[in-house]
């Protein structure tokens, strides 16, 4: 995987051997908003598959038509065949949206007595969090993921998971839930809020009554009597979920767990990658590569971009209409794209010179079904 | 799309331009031209950026924001070279907490004591929505705010910004961002934080706010306005305009476009065309120019069918072109004219 190319800056992302390998068990992807995270783990997902693997993809907001060719326009949190992949090598490819709020339920339903649990999906507080806030969704997709894998191992279903991760303002959201949620767990606050419910004497110290003053000025007493009773009925769920946090970032420690950080040639996308590659080292998380998508066509003649233009400029002067003049215009204005691009990736493999890096260059059109995905998978994997 | 000098902008009663996109669109770039556009003769803008990323800091150059307005740039200037001032805002929900509690409280001690007991961090990092409920009620405060005072009660008299532009978060998340406080003004049934949730709701909902979104001319992004606008709308939020960004040149026009795409252009007279040039021209180099172009001609078609879907949402549209060298300090004026030749601004 970390073979050098001759003449390139990084070493190549060699996919195939990736997705051969019957030790990796997991791939997650991830990477900020708009660089083609999901499209890149369903074509992963789909090249493992044709090449062998028994796999299931986790995608979190696929694009409509996308999700219709892979046959999971229903959100219903169950992993689906995907019909039409290639059978020939033995593998098979099961597709999966993300229900966060489905997800979020059957934790509690199934953590907690019905009373109980019945209790929780009923209060305001839970209602809120488990549909419409941010930060949900990372929680319940590091969740799901643990799910999987556990079931996976018990009926042995699949031998490889690739995830998609959500859309997070910071492509660090995800890797923070299962130790927030901790740090949560083990709060002062979650031990103040309790402690009423708890008997009353033992907490009840000065620096305590000015801090519940304080919350009833601000939330109004009936707030706190809302968060009071849910987080009462929340905390014999905790252990379980604090168990369950910790076991999920294990996971994506362990060995079989390979991160491929996704991005695009420019320079937001980039420097977020490099925030995740450095994040992913710091904290020991087994990184396996960084995928350049959308990179722009390669010009097709060396004619610089400075000739281009001035010769499109001489053509002008006499002919303003010139269409050779625009033929020139383009591929300066193509030459320079590239120029920019490749400065921009040089300067992430010169801070990150053991990154090995994938370039796959921007389809004409949008991807929506299996032809396109096999499309991305071939170029992903011509780089080696 | 030109307009003369002296006709008014599309938004002459907008006091909160919100901009949000999908990711990869460019809305920071697009945030920042409009603010810069909006910024005419004698009038403040203020720039506001609530995803921790110091965007703006890098745009203009300058050194990381901290949580304190400050004066980055000078608005493009006008015809007479006059222009306005940009001043930015780089909101972080903790600093927020902490001044609000401050400014509504007077909580003094008790503050100190939310901190020391977690409270603080709960509340910005934990607890679901108190982070963009923050946000977006500090955005509410210097919408408001008088010239001069701190306090926000009351519109009527000056304010300190003629203008406030929001770099909010992307398409998928905006409706939600911006209509927070309505859920947890439904949460707390009454109470301060109620009253002060449907202020800024009221607010976001009034024809002083405008949402613009921000998209480039591709399916899955322009399905995703479509989407947007229409939850913003269900939503009860007013729909702005939508800006088309990083459009390709338009070195082709429709005619040579059509002839490049059926394979109608004639290799000689390029051939003649470059030598004429002075350029080193073969065979290969014609065939290389010829294909680049039909490359590019595919593209336009498929942004054409793209245009025309956005056009199918009837709001005002306004295009911006990409910029092969990148987006710098010049590049964002460049922008800002283009924006205000439009009527944006």
């Amino acid at each position: 995987m970390r073979t050098a190319r001759p003449d390139g800056p990084a070493p190549v992302l060699d996919v195939d051997a990736l997705l051969d390998d019957r030790t990796t068990e997991i791939i997650v992807c991830c990477g900020s908003g708009g660089v083609g995270k999901t499209t890149t783990s369903a074509a992963l997902a789909l090249r493992a598959a044709e090449r062998g693997r028994s796999v299931v993809v986790l995608t979190i907001d696929p694009a409509r038509r996308l999700a219709q060719s892979m046959g999971i326009e229903q959100l219903d949190n169950t992993p689906r065949p995907v019909p039409g992949v290639r059978p020939g090598a033995g593998g098979s490819l099961d597709a999966m949206m993300l229900d966060m709020k489905r997800t979020f339920d059957e934790v509690v339903e199934g953590q907690a007595s019905p009373e109980k649990a019945r209790q929780i999906l009923e209060n305001p507080f839970y209602v809120a969090l488990s549909s419409s806030f941010a930060g949900t969704q990372e929680y319940m997709a590091m969740e799901k993921l643990g799910q999987l894998y556990r079931r996976a191992r018990q009926d042995d279903t699949y031998d490889l998971i690739v995830v998609d991760t959500p859309p997070s303002r910071s492509a660090l959201d995800f890797l923070d839930a299962p130790e927030r949620l901790s740090s949560f767990l083990d709060g002062r606050f979650i031990r103040l809020l309790l402690a009423p419910a708890r008997g009353p004497a033992r907490l009840m110290t000065a620096g305590f009554s000015v801090v519940t003053g304080a919350l009833t000025k601000v939330l109004g007493a009936q707030v706190l009597r809302d968060m009071q009773t849910f987080v009462a009925a929340f905390d014999t769920l905790f252990g379980g979920f604090r168990q369950r946090a910790e076991q999920t970032f294990a996971l994506l420690q362990a060995r079989g767990t390979a991160f491929v950080v996704v991005a695009a040639p420019e320079p937001d996308a980039l420097r977020e990658a490099a925030y995740f590659v450095d994040r992913l080292t710091d904290d020991d998380m087994p990184l396996a590569g960084l995928v350049v998508n959308r990179a722009s066509p390669s010009a097709r003649t060396a004619l610089s971009a400075e000739e281009a233009i001035a010769a499109a400029d001489r053509l002008r002067s006499s002919d303003p209409s010139s269409v050779t003049a625009g033929l020139l215009q383009l591929h300066a204005d193509r030459v320079r794209l590239v120029e920019r691009e490749q400065h921009l990736c040089g300067r992430f493999a010169a801070s990150h010179p053991r990154v090995p890096t994938a370039v796959v260059p921007a389809m004409a059109g949008d991807v929506h079904d299996l032809d396109g995905l096999r499309a991305i998978g071939e170029s992903l994997a011509r780089q080696a | 799309m030109t307009a003369p000098a002296d006709r008014p902008d599309d938004w002459p009663n907008v006091r909160l331009h919100v901009v949000t996109g999908k990711g990869g669109t460019g809305k920071s770039t697009v945030a920042a031209a409009l603010a810069l556009a909006l910024a005419t003769a004698g009038r403040n803008v203020l720039l506001c950026e609530v995803e921790g990323r110091q965007g703006i800091a890098r745009m203009f150059d300058v050194d990381p924001l901290p949580y304190e307005e400050r004066r980055i740039a000078k608005g493009a200037p006008e015809a007479d070279g006059r222009s306005g001032r940009v001043h930015a805002l780089h909101i972080d929900a903790e600093s927020a907490l902490l001044e609000y509690l401050a400014m509504y409280y007077r909580l003094g001690r008790a503050g100190k004591a939310l901190d020391r007991f977690g409270v603080v961090d709960f509340a910005t990092t934990i607890a679901p929505g108190v982070r963009d409920v923050l946000l977006t009620g500090k955005v509410y405060e210097a919408v408001q705010r008088p010239r001069g005072g701190r306090s926000t009660d009351g519109p009527g008299g000056t304010t300190t910004y003629d203008a406030v532009v929001l770099d909010a978060p992307p398409t998928g998340r905006i409706s939600q961002f911006l209509g927070v406080n309505s859920e947890l003004a439904g949460l707390a049934r009454v109470g301060p934080v109620k009253t002060q949730a449907d202020k800024v709701m009221d607010l976001l909902r009034s024809p002083r706010t405008a949402v613009h979104l921000v998209t480039i001319l591709e399916e899955m992004p322009v399905q995703e306005t479509s989407d947007g606008i229409a939850e913003l709308r269900a939503a009860g939020l007013p729909v702005g305009g939508v800006v088309v960004n990083l459009v390709r040149p338009r070195a082709l026009g429709a005619g040579a476009l059509a002839r490049v795409r059926d394979g109608g252009l004639d290799p000689s007279a390029i051939t003649s065309d470059l030598q004429r040039a002075r350029v080193d021209v073969d065979a290969e180099l014609v065939a290389s120019l010829v294909a680049e172009a039909r490359e590019h001609a595919v593209r336009r078609r498929l942004e054409d069918e793209q245009r025309d879907l956005v056009a199918a949402e009837g709001v005002p549209t306004y295009e911006l072109p990409r910029l092969a060298s990148g987006i710098d300090h010049g590049a964002l004026v460049e922008l800002a004219q283009l924006l205000r030749r439009q009527g944006m601004a």
